[in-house]
């Protein structure tokens, strides 16, 4: 059942559960912090719409740099506006930023520890038709190694909200990584939100969980739809959302594996590098635990509705139960 | 900016020859480093820290103080030498170069030396962050002017044509960019590495204010930089032409200058000419 001291959404189970992508709920902060602080700079890099900065650039046009397609520059001038005391929001997709301008953000922005805010829309296959050109499958490994920086990959768009403002009233440089489509709202406005700090989702009617889920992103909902199924079928879930990549809420993660002894991690995400190797790398030190990971196998996206691409790179529903089926069979 | 008279034009020449000897003397102490661009670029940067740059070296992070981003990183040891000789901190900690725990790394590092603007060594990065402050301070209402020390070398960089066209686009008439053009880089003339051409005429078709002039020449410099005072609407570069290895014969116009450090014979043999400049 939803754990709902965490005011979760509780329609999340109903067939027209509402949904907004998180890019949308970027859109709206950004606006938000900009109200808030006349120290908050967006640039993009020709993708203003799609990204949804458009609201701050119509609010604040004077704070609006538009950079043209340059996501090297895009990065590396948001760091010397950050050098001057401003909190910059970069907005381009993943695959861009920080595919493209990796070097960049690498050197200009955590190695000078500037206060830059990475924002991308279009992670993960659910980008669908565009096809695997444009699909980032790679994002959360090549920025959770880079030091300084803080990776967030919220659940859902009011998630999304609360994480840009959140992370506009941090010194830290970060990567937040958002998607195109529309999914379900998991959270509510009062549901709590902290930088780093994992919560717990789903937890069985009564008892200790036998099994943890960890998700990041959008396709927690799918984790949880999964924990449902597996609850009727008598095996006891514990659903964690991990939005926050890095820093990894160790102790909870710990806690998670200590109680369930069984683990299985789930991203629209490369299996290699992603949010369930940050797990397994935590584990591994900390709480020796066998792991099943949910995510793609070291392969490119293509043209697809998301449905039919979560299907065939087996990151549905139906492929978590499979996985933590398997990883029950595998307890130490 | 005071007049720049006879008598300052031989302060700086004294003082541009004194940073000289500590780059030879602190790249023969660390045993690697680059030479040439650093001895080639040591006339602008006393130029920069001793007449034009304001700045206060006895309160680094002064909120209105100017800034001077360094892209090409490598000659790093002309921009410590620059600190140190104008009081940001004690001439002998530049014996430390390249050293574990200095503040001196090989390459510039904002987390061991907090009062430079930017990190840098990777190259084509400098003029985007430097950009980045000339917008910053434009929005703000600022009145500081934003020095940018490029290479002409890292103009081979897809990164540093996207930061002149958003310059131009942005009328950063507070952004000076100095183009150390000395036609070396790690593998021998620009112009048989990759074929530059005018950055006159590239950086005018830019939109920019574009100077050309001899780096090692005072009055040219100041000119130059007088110039750019002028003009209230578009960014300024200035090429300038410099001798890398400048003030040591044996070194000048060699690209094999470029990344090594001198032995203690080639370190004797290049103070002693120095000196013998004074």
């Amino acid at each position: 059942m939803l754990n709902q001291p965490l005011k979760l959404n509780t329609k999340i189970f109903n067939e027209d559960v509402e949904k907004i992508s998180t890019r949308v709920g970027f859109g709206d902060g950004l606006l938000k912090a900009g109200s808030d602080n006349e120290n908050i700079v967006a640039l993009s890099a020709d993708l203003t719409e799609s990204t949804k900065a458009d609201l701050f650039a119509e609010r604040f046009p004077e704070r609006f740099i538009q950079v043209g397609v340059a996501e090297q520059n895009l990065a590396s001038t948001a760091s010397g506006i950050a050098a001057m005391g401003k909190i910059p929001f970069i907005t381009s997709y993943s695959i861009f930023s920080p595919g493209r301008n990796w070097e960049q953000i690498r050197t200009t922005i955590c190695y000078n520890n500037q206060p830059v805010k990475i924002i991308s829309s279009h992670a993960g296959l659910s980008v669908g038709p565009d096809g695997g050109s444009h699909q980032a499958l790679e994002d959360i490994a090549i920025t959770r190694v880079i030091p300084n920086l803080v990776v967030i990959s919220p659940c859902d768009s009011i998630e999304a909200k609360k994480a840009t403002l959140a992370c506009s009233k941090t010194i830290d440089p970060t990567y937040m990584r958002l998607a195109r489509n529309d999914t379900p709202i998991i959270t509510t406005e009062d549901t709590p939100f902290e930088i780093g700090k994992a919560q717990i989702f789903f937890i069985p009617e009564v008892g200790l969980a036998n099994v943890g889920i960890i998700a990041t992103g959008p396709i927690l909902y799918k984790a949880i739809i999964a924990a449902r199924e597996l609850e009727k079928k008598g095996i006891k879930v514990k659903v964690m959302n991990l939005s926050t990549i890095k820093p990894l809420d160790i102790k909870s993660i710990v806690d998670l594996a200590k109680e369930t002894k069984a683990i299985v991690t789930v991203e629209d995400h490369q299996i290699s590098g992603g949010m369930g190797s940050a797990v397994a790398e935590c584990l591994a030190q900390n709480y020796i635990t066998p792991i099943e990971f949910v995510g793609v196998k070291d392969k490119f996206g293509q043209s697809g509705t998301p449905l039919e691409l979560e299907k065939f790179y087996e990151i549905d529903t139906s492929n978590i139960i499979e996985k933590v089926e398997k990883v029950l069979t595998r307890k130490i | 900016m005071e007049t720049l008279n006879d008598k300052k034009i031989n302060e700086l020449k004294i003082i541009a020859n004194n940073i000289r000897k500590s780059i030879v003397e602190m790249l023969f102490k660390a045993g690697s480093g680059h030479p040439a661009g650093a001895l080639g670029m040591a006339d602008i940067f006393t130029f920069l820290y001793f007449h034009s740059l304001k700045h206060d070296p006895k309160n680094p992070l002064w909120v209105n103080r100017d800034r001077l981003v360094l892209s090409n990183g490598h000659i790093c040891p002309v921009l410590y030498a620059s600190m140190a000789h104008s009081g940001y901190f004690p001439l002998s900690e530049l014996d430390t170069l390249r050293q574990f725990g200095s503040r001196l790394q090989g390459h510039p590092h904002r987390e061991y030396m907090p009062w430079l603007e930017n990190s840098s060594g990777p190259l084509g990065l400098g003029l985007s962050q430097a950009i980045g402050m000339a917008i910053a301070d434009k929005i703000y209402g600022g009145t500081k002017t934003i020095y940018a020390l490029l290479s002409d070398g890292e103009h081979d960089e897809g990164n540093t044509w996207e930061g002149v066209m958003l310059a131009a686009k942005e009328k950063l008439s507070n952004l000076i960019v100095i183009v150390d053009r000395n036609h070396i880089q790690i593998s021998g003339n620009t112009e048989r590495v990759m074929p530059l051409g005018s950055l006159m005429e590239k950086y005018n078709s830019f939109g920019w204010f574009a100077q050309e002039i001899d780096g090692n020449d005072f009055r040219e410099i100041n000119n130059a930089i007088h110039n750019t005072k002028i003009n209230k609407v578009l960014p300024s570069v200035i090429i300038a032409n410099t001798i890398p290895g400048k003030g040591v014969k044996a070194w000048e116009n060699d690209y094999k200058w470029h990344g090594k450090a001198p032995n203690k014979i080639e370190t004797e043999m290049a103070l002693n000419e120095l000196n013998n400049l004074n």
